[in-house]
């Protein structure tokens, strides 16, 4: 499986995982940071599947790393690295293991977006497949949101 | 705090989040990415960042919903739907939230998908900090809006 095939087939998991769990639903995910109200715990379960099922990948890929030179997979992006590392910092991946005002800000504007509309942006793109008017809306300005953050990042980013 | 036992469905959130992990492990272990959404987005946003890999994904993501027709319509399955507010206010709101999300993540360096999928490597501590940061706001804004009777029953 080459390396847009792997890229597309997760994608296409990622968005059926989103549906199935319903977390395209924004009334769902207001639903569970709605703690005074009533409350449905659903989100935190697709938190713990995730958490599993990327933590198998994490250990697979720990394995794969730790065999000998030239026995792992070979994509044009990815020379199998072990770990993340700093050095690879091209944009998606996070830059280090610094705690900074960045990262506490960002975190915290992200949070009250996430509170406002009850999207993040996985079901933001997704629901544009599901032809959800609202998450193309939201998609539009994130998309500048996204462009304008880059401004406030430390690091330049490569890539 | 009262559970909305007629709301919950753990069984879907669980098989949902299973396949969002097995998502991200297929792009760790094939591509050696990180399947956060946010960082994708901002790095196709850059000069020189339109890579394949990432436009594949998130023609994945986009494609879903299609792909899995099939199988979808045998899930019982609500519309999405947005609470509280309709017509101007709600488009606002859609305007406004979804540029803090975008500006949050970049500034951040990662959404949901993205934090939780860091595990391993230099970026843990940061993901143990930014989760529940986001987390606490998140509540608080719902909160916020509750007490200022946006949200019905």
């Amino acid at each position: 499986m080459n390396a847009i095939a792997s890229a597309f087939l997760a994608g296409l998991l990622f968005g059926l995982g989103l549906i199935v769990s319903a977390m395209t639903d924004p009334s769902k995910v207001i639903a569970f940071l709605d703690l005074t109200g009533s409350w449905d715990p659903s989100l935190a379960l697709v938190m713990g599947g995730a958490i599993v099922a990327s933590w198998i990948g994490i250990r697979l890929g720990d394995q794969q790393a730790a065999r000998p030179a030239g026995a792992h997979d070979v994509t044009p992006e990815g020379r199998g690295a072990p770990t993340l590392s700093p050095e690879r910092a091209d944009g998606d991946v996070p830059r280090s293991g610094i705690i900074d005002r960045q990262l506490l800000a960002g975190s915290a504007l992200f949070g009250i977006g996430w509170g406002v509309t009850g999207f993040c942006p996985g079901p933001m793109v997704t629901g544009l497949g599901l032809g959800f008017w609202p998450a193309g809306v939201a998609a539009l300005t994130m998309l500048i949101g996204l462009r304008v953050g880059t401004r406030f990042t430390s690091a330049p980013t490569s890539g | 705090m009262e559970i909305d036992w007629a709301r919950f469905t753990p069984w879907q959130a669980l098989a949902g989040g299973l396949l969002i992990g097995t998502a991200a492990s297929i792009l760790w272990l094939r591509n050696r990415r990180i399947a956060g959404v946010s960082g994708i987005l901002g790095a196709m946003l850059e000069r020189g960042g339109l890579h394949s890999w990432r436009v594949a994904f998130v023609a994945g993501l986009v494609l879903a919903p299609l792909v899995f027709q099939p199988l979808l319509s045998r899930i019982p399955l609500s519309a999405p739907r947005m609470p509280g507010g309709e017509g101007t206010t709600l488009f606002l709101q859609l305007l406004a939230g979804g540029f803090l999300v975008g500006l949050g993540t970049r500034i951040g360096g990662g959404c949901t998908s993205g934090s939780r999928r860091v595990r391993t490597g230099p970026a843990v501590p940061r993901s143990l900090v930014a989760v529940p940061v986001f987390m606490a706001t998140g509540f608080l804004t719902v909160f916020l809006w509750r007490l200022a009777g946006g949200l019905g029953a």
